[in-house]
């Protein structure tokens, strides 16, 4: 609570700040607005930067690091028995703690000793953040006064503010970074603690996938597999079922549009493709559950084929679906790309419009289309709601699309939702598939992108 | 290639013929290969209709619901409370007692154990709830007569809808022959109302279907895009502004790039292990909280909302720059005041699109734990919540035939979002799109 206060206290002195920075430029110039160094606003925007930046820093670094002292001291406070015992349960404890001295519900019986350290952890806790408070508002405060004297006609008050926006631009441009970096390593930490219970290569190719580790030690019959062969053959098949849907309808509608539509065809026909692309996947989730997978299942039967009821064919016919306007827009990119003096030159030659298609202006699109192709496969396999919602959850290696099958993204979400610990191999298989799934897909990208760069400029 | 393969003579070109059965076959093929891309389309039309037109059809039932009227009378000993009960009395009240009655008094007839279950089997168990607002509200009815309008369980809904078919096999519909007769009865005296649904919109989720509403998943959806805005719109334009018109082109502007391409392409569940890792494990922020799903999707959305205010940036001419440059602006000052004002139609365009895509977007918000099944509406982005999509696929997953409808409706309130948010861009870009 008091960290909201430093929050609006810090606020409020900047905006001070602003004022009484932009009055004090405007006395010192007085009638003669060209004396000073820059405009009074930036004098304004000196001053608030001195009273915010200080103060914010210091609210930023104890929200960092107060999980961790607080801990530390109350470790402290309860003693040498408690800090003996496992982590797990020390981790138990002091949860409790947190959440009798937050009013929450705990875990166990409240004891008087506990109740003590709860006292003491929120005491602790309400004492520190004053202090954050006083050391915050005194930091601003100092800031404010140095700032304010120091605004004089000649104070280049613009390049430093601009500096200062500056670090800001740069430091927003590399959170994209630290993003990448921070998928990189939470999904690689997790999956080195993986594959030290689990040999790599048995999860690699391992042809048995059964997460199901025992939890007592005498538990019969759960042992656990973790081989990621099915998983992989189940992903695969599922994206070749949707290439195999959005391909040819993606392909054909691209070049229809481009060649032979006319413009006001292509105007009305192009938006509402595009809906398509919009449409969130856990419709089109819902839609394979309940529209096209009991319709697979009915026309199976219906010419005696014994059809699973959470086929990979509904799965992977929906994907394709949610995949042709992906391949559509983006084959439809590279065929408008291509010069028209290639077409023209073809049309000259008696070719028609088909042949000119085929023999001229495919060739020439191809990079981009394959390229198109690419991506497509790299949104099929990433693709989760779809499969959830329609694929199995038993991992079979099979050849047969009316069978289920799971995938990479199915078990990730499986292994994840719901309560678990965070140490047993169950959990952490969950951060190697997605360290596959990262992998694949980014190399996926990366040669897409390889490809239409390097085949694209010889017809510029 | 099949002209080569035909047998041909010598002078094959000038047989008037071969010529024109040639020429009939090309322009077969010709006509054939328009087909492909007509039937091409037409596919991917069929499908898109195919779509939509199932979810309405499945869905509009849902926002029409039906009650039935009792006639309570609140006597205050089967409430168990005084004559003028306190507040507090009213709040404890046994409402199940009072419902029970009020049911059983309107068929006296039917006095066995298990039939009178049956007739309670009618009315939502939510009713007695009903009940005690009604009461906690108007005190003054107490050991008064009311007729009262309650809202008919979820059985009863479909078979007044029409949803739940009345010709199966007696052992293959929820209701029997004789709750069916009961409601006829009481349809034909004109106990059996339908009306908006307006509580779909209001109420939180919940087990019984009937009550069951989206208006604590709208606001959970509601907080998660605050959170997106707040952090996503700031911090993708100035990155997008640094690496349009600052950055020097060296080989780490040319990583960050790369970067942030292939971030827009990384499947989203990814990023849903990122904000467990993160946010949750290492952070200890609160599982289920809309704050954490609303970082969550801002690392997601952010790659989108940079690369949309880029082109937009980009299609500022150089002519703005120089002139404000010849005038003395600083290059600050210069992107500011003139090249941010002139490219701001486009980045609201591309940060209206990326939020309409955090908002469809599922699969990173089962990994940081917003899939629990919550009852109350949140009030903040630190209250555990759920969200709109999340919220449809917990429902497609339920049992219960009730909630098909259900999830039809809270896809079409869904779309309905989406659909808003594209036309106000698409709207936008028309309006203030500035042809240089």
């Amino acid at each position: 609570m008091q960290l909201t206060i430093l929050l609006i206290a810090v606020l409020a002195l900047a905006v001070i700040g602003l004022y009484f920075g932009r009055r004090r430029a405007l006395r010192a110039a007085g009638t003669n607005l060209s004396k000073l160094h820059s405009m009074p606003s930036y004098h304004g925007w000196y001053v608030a930067l001195w009273c915010g930046i200080p103060s914010g820093i210091v609210l930023i670094v104890w929200l960092i690091i107060e999980a961790p002292i607080l801990e530390a001291l109350l470790l402290s406070y309860l003693g040498p028995t408690v800090a003996e015992q496992s982590e797990a349960m020390i981790g138990l404890l002091l949860n409790d703690v947190r959440n009798l001295a937050s009013g929450d519900v705990v875990s166990r019986e409240v004891d008087p000793a506990m109740q003590a350290a709860a006292d003491r952890y929120a005491s602790m806790k309400s004492t520190a953040q004053a202090a954050v408070l006083a050391i915050g508002v005194t930091l601003g405060g100092a800031g404010f006064g140095w700032a304010w004297r120091r605004v004089s006609p000649g104070l280049r008050a613009r390049n430093k503010v601009e500096r200062v926006v500056n670090i800001v631009l740069i430091l927003s441009s590399c959170v994209a970074i630290v993003t990448t970096i921070g998928i990189v390593l939470s999904v690689l930490f997790e999956s080195i603690r993986f594959f030290s219970i689990i040999p790599f290569w048995d999860f690699l190719f391992g042809l048995k996938w059964s997460p199901q580790t025992a939890i007592r030690a005498d538990q019969v019959g759960s042992t656990g597999a973790f081989g990621a062969i099915p998983l992989f053959t189940g992903t695969l098949m599922i994206t070749l079922i949707a290439m195999l849907v959005a391909l040819p309808v993606g392909l054909f509608a691209a070049i229809y549009m481009a060649e032979f539509a006319s413009p006001r065809f292509r105007n009305v026909t192009k938006p509402i493709l595009e809906i398509l692309a919009g449409v969130p996947t856990v419709v089109y989730g819902f839609f394979a559950a309940l529209v096209v997978a009991p319709a697979v299942r009915g026309i199976g039967e219906s010419i005696g084929l014994d059809v699973a009821s959470e086929s990979a064919l509904a799965a992977g016919v929906v994907m394709g679906i949610m995949i042709i306007p992906f391949i559509s827009s983006l084959s439809d990119d590279a065929i408008v790309a291509v010069p028209n003096s290639l077409r023209e030159g073809s049309l000259a030659m008696g070719a028609t419009k088909s042949e000119t298609v085929v023999k001229v202006i495919l060739p020439a699109a191809l990079p981009g289309i394959v390229a198109a192709c690419l991506l497509a496969v790299s949104r099929a396999i990433g693709e989760t709601m779809i499969v959830v919602m329609a694929a199995g959850l038993a991992a079979n290696l099979t050849a047969n699309p009316l069978d289920a099958v799971t995938t990479v993204t199915v078990q990730i979400v499986t292994l994840l939702v719901g309560d678990q610990e965070f140490d047993s191999a169950k959990t952490l298989a969950a951060f190697a598939l997605g360290l596959m799934l990262f992998v694949v897909t980014l190399a996926l990208n990366i040669f897409a992108l390889h490809i239409s760069r390097k085949y694209w400029e010889q017809y510029d | 290639m099949t002209d080569l393969a035909e047998p041909r003579l010598a002078n094959a070109w000038q047989d008037a013929d071969w010529t024109k059965r040639r020429l009939r076959r090309r322009y077969r093929a010709e006509r054939r290969f328009k087909a492909y891309g007509i039937i091409a389309v037409a596919v991917a039309l069929g499908f898109l209709a195919l779509l939509i037109g199932s979810v309405i059809a499945e869905g509009y039932p849902a926002f029409v619901r039906t009650s039935v009227a009792l006639e309570v009378d609140f006597d205050p000993k089967v409430l168990g409370v005084g004559e003028a009960p306190s507040r507090d009395e009213l709040q404890k009240a046994n409402y199940g007692k009072l419902l029970r009655e009020s049911v059983f008094a309107a068929f006296p007839e039917v006095t066995a154990r298990k039939e009178r279950r049956k007739l309670l089997k009618l009315v939502s168990t939510a009713a007695r709830f009903e009940l005690r607002e009604l009461l906690v509200d108007d005190p003054s009815i107490v050991g008064t007569t009311q007729r009262v309008w309650l809202t008919a369980s979820s059985d009863v809904d479909m078979l007044i809808k029409g949803s739940a078919p009345r010709d199966v096999p007696e052992d293959e519909r929820r209701l029997d022959d004789q709750q069916i007769a009961w409601i006829d009865t009481f349809d034909a005296a004109g106990f059996v109302e339908t009306g908006f649904n307006g509580e779909f919109f209001v109420n939180a989720d919940s087990r019984e279907p009937e009550i069951a509403g989206i208006g604590g998943a709208i606001a959970g959806s509601f907080y998660m895009l605050l959170v997106t805005l707040v952090l996503t719109f700031p911090i993708g334009v100035t990155a997008a502004i640094y690496l349009e018109e600052f950055a020097p082109k060296n080989r780490i502007t040319d990583m960050i790039e790369v970067n942030i391409n292939n971030l827009a392409a990384v499947p989203s569940i990814v990023f849903g292990l990122l904000g467990l890792a993160v946010f949750i494990n290492l952070f200890h922020l609160p599982r289920s909280a809309p704050i954490v799903g609303g970082l969550t999707l801002t690392l997601m959305t952010l790659p989108t909302i940079i690369i949309a205010a880029r082109s937009a940036l980009k299609a500022v001419p150089p002519s703005i720059r120089e002139g404000a440059y010849g005038v003395g602006a600083s290059p600050i000052q210069v992107v500011f005041h003139h090249v941010l004002p002139l490219a701001t139609p486009g980045i609201l365009t591309g940060t209206i699109i990326g939020m309409a895509r955090a908002l469809g977007e599922t699969a990173p918000l089962l990994m940081i734990g917003m899939v629990a099944f919550i009852v109350d509406i949140p009030g903040g982005p630190f209250d555990p919540a759920t969200a709109l999509p999340v919220q449809i696929f917990l429902w497609a997953d339920s049992p219960e035939r009730g909630f098909v409808e259900k999830v039809s409706a809270a896809i079409l309130v869904l779309l309905a979002f989406l659909i808003l948010m594209n036309a106000v861009a698409i709207y936008l870009r028309r309006k203030f799109e500035i042809r240089w």
